[in-house]
């Protein structure tokens, strides 16, 4: 199936992807865009592929043996598909946030700036500027420009996350992906990612794959459903909670699946 | 709801709300067909029961509300879960309404009888009028019920038959009142009666168009005859 939910220009137009665990088939011919400096959210039941594409988003499957991808995937215009493709290139310009806080065990400043010196060779004063810019594109930095030197590890669950996001900022990529981001959090440290999602997508195209459906229709623009590796709806998240197009996508919304 | 939620509290509490919305609907029907025979039969007694019984629709709209606030609140419904929620308060606010028309149209007919002179008011011309209301609301009712939209669109055309029998009926009454002069206040009665017949059948419309965005999702409120057939099915 294919979608174009929006006239606004595509950062990611995937094509005819399909995604191999070895054998098993984790993606079915997936065709979809995903528009420039919107929220995209992924639902559906576990095991219905959807953190599988967003991790092809980055190329992200190409750390484990016998995961293959066949299809396009462009990136404004360049498949990153291609096994010429630079990927650690790929992953400063299209950044990851998973499930769990992965802070490194180090300062809160260093887990910042550890990302920006891979890419780029900044003064102490640019990278102190850079440091402070990205942990307050994260809503992270009034609570902690006292502590800085401080250990990561020290920090909340929420305010983990959002460190990871602002590590992920730090290297200024055009895409955010997240994968279920504040699974792990409570509820108030979900409002604050929620938040910031909100705040992100005026710089970032953002996807995120979340089991919170709720979620997905509070900070999403548009909302793609996918089930068993296809994906079977994608359309403005205003239409696909109100008035989705397939009874499969309102039996899932609405609870009646199982 | 034909199929059923992962959580049956789900299922249970909107068939609650629903069986809710059935009842009321059905007492400000049973409510219209005695307010009618009262008109017909010039009966304060009747009209009398009508006036009493308003307070039961009434209090079915409140538990209703509150039903339907809660549901939303708790379950965070979504899709056709969240249109049918929004629909049942709609229509109960129309019911409602219904209600307080056809309490009107009692109060009427208690006055019109005190006056004298029920006899030689021209009533009877409301009869095809009062008869299209009944039918119109029973017919919504209906409708909802089995959310079929096709008697749900032939319901919101059929409203402006009573429109036109309301139009029809204010010429005669004019002319009754210029024919006796001494008859205006038992006639302005009427007209108020009369209105709030055609009034109900602008209500059962209502409960027809919510039918339609229930089972659709398109709101076809103010569209026009052409606009509404060609709304998306």
């Amino acid at each position: 199936m294919s979608a174009s939910p929006s006239v606004t220009p595509n950062a990611i137009e995937v094509r005819n992807l399909n995604f191999f665990y070895g054998k098993f088939q984790g993606l079915k011919s997936v065709s979809m865009d995903i528009p420039e400096k919107k929220v995209t959210a992924f639902i559906g039941p576990s095991g219905c592929g959807k953190s599988t594409l967003l991790r092809t988003l980055n190329r992200m499957y190409s750390l484990y043996p016998g995961q293959r991808a066949e299809g396009e995937i462009n990136f404004y215009g360049q498949n990153i598909l291609d096994p010429r493709q630079d990927l650690n290139l790929l992953r400063a310009r299209i950044g990851m946030v998973f499930q769990k806080p992965t802070p490194f065990p180090m300062t809160i400043y260093d887990n910042v700036a550890f990302g920006v010196k891979l890419y780029e060779n900044l003064s102490k004063g640019d990278m102190d500027d850079r440091v402070e810019w990205a942990l307050t594109k994260a809503a992270l930095w009034t609570e902690v420009k006292d502590k800085l030197h401080q250990s990561g590890l020290g920090l909340s669950g929420g305010q983990q996350q959002r460190l990871c996001i602002a590590r992920s900022v730090a290297v200024k990529p055009s895409v955010l992906l997240l994968d279920e981001p504040t699974s792990a959090l409570d509820p108030i440290s979900t409002a604050k990612v929620e938040e910031l999602v909100h705040e992100l997508k005026t710089d970032y195209t953002i996807a995120i794959v979340t089991h919170n459906m709720q979620q997905a229709a509070r900070c999403s623009d548009f909302t793609a459903y996918m089930y068993l590796g296809e994906l079977m709806e994608i359309g403005k998240t205003e239409d696909v909670f109100f008035k989705p197009k397939r009874t499969e996508t309102e039996d899932y919304i609405t609870g009646r699946f199982g | 709801m034909g199929d059923k939620h992962i959580s049956s509290q789900f299922d249970q509490e909107l068939n609650s709300i629903s069986a809710k919305v059935m009842e009321m609907g059905g007492l400000v029907e049973s409510q219209l067909r005695h307010a009618i025979y009262a008109l017909n039969e010039l009966s304060t007694d009747v009209a009398e029961q009508v006036v009493q019984r308003e307070q039961q629709v009434n209090a079915l709209e409140v538990e209703i509300d509150h039903d339907v606030s809660s549901t939303i609140g708790r379950r965070q419904p979504t899709a056709r879960d969240l249109r049918m929620l929004l629909a049942m308060s709609k229509i109960t606010a129309n019911l409602e309404r219904a209600g307080d028309e056809v309490a009107r149209i009692a109060r009427m007919v208690k006055l019109i009888i005190e006056s004298g002179a029920a006899r030689s008011l021209p009533s009877s011309e409301l009869r095809v009028a009062s008869d299209l209301a009944s039918a119109l609301l029973r017919r919504s009712l209906d409708a909802f019920a089995r959310l079929d939209t096709d008697v749900a669109r032939a319901i919101i055309k059929a409203d402006d038959e009573i429109d036109r029998e309301y139009d029809g009926f204010l010429r005669k009454l004019i002319t009754y009142i210029m024919e006796d002069s001494r008859a205006i206040s038992p006639s302005l009665n009427l007209l108020f009666l009369a209105k709030a017949i055609e009034r109900v059948g602008d209500h059962a419309k209502n409960i027809a168009e919510s039918t339609i965005y229930v089972a659709e999702g398109a709101d076809v409120r103010h569209l026009s005859a052409s606009a509404l057939e060609s709304a998306t099915k």
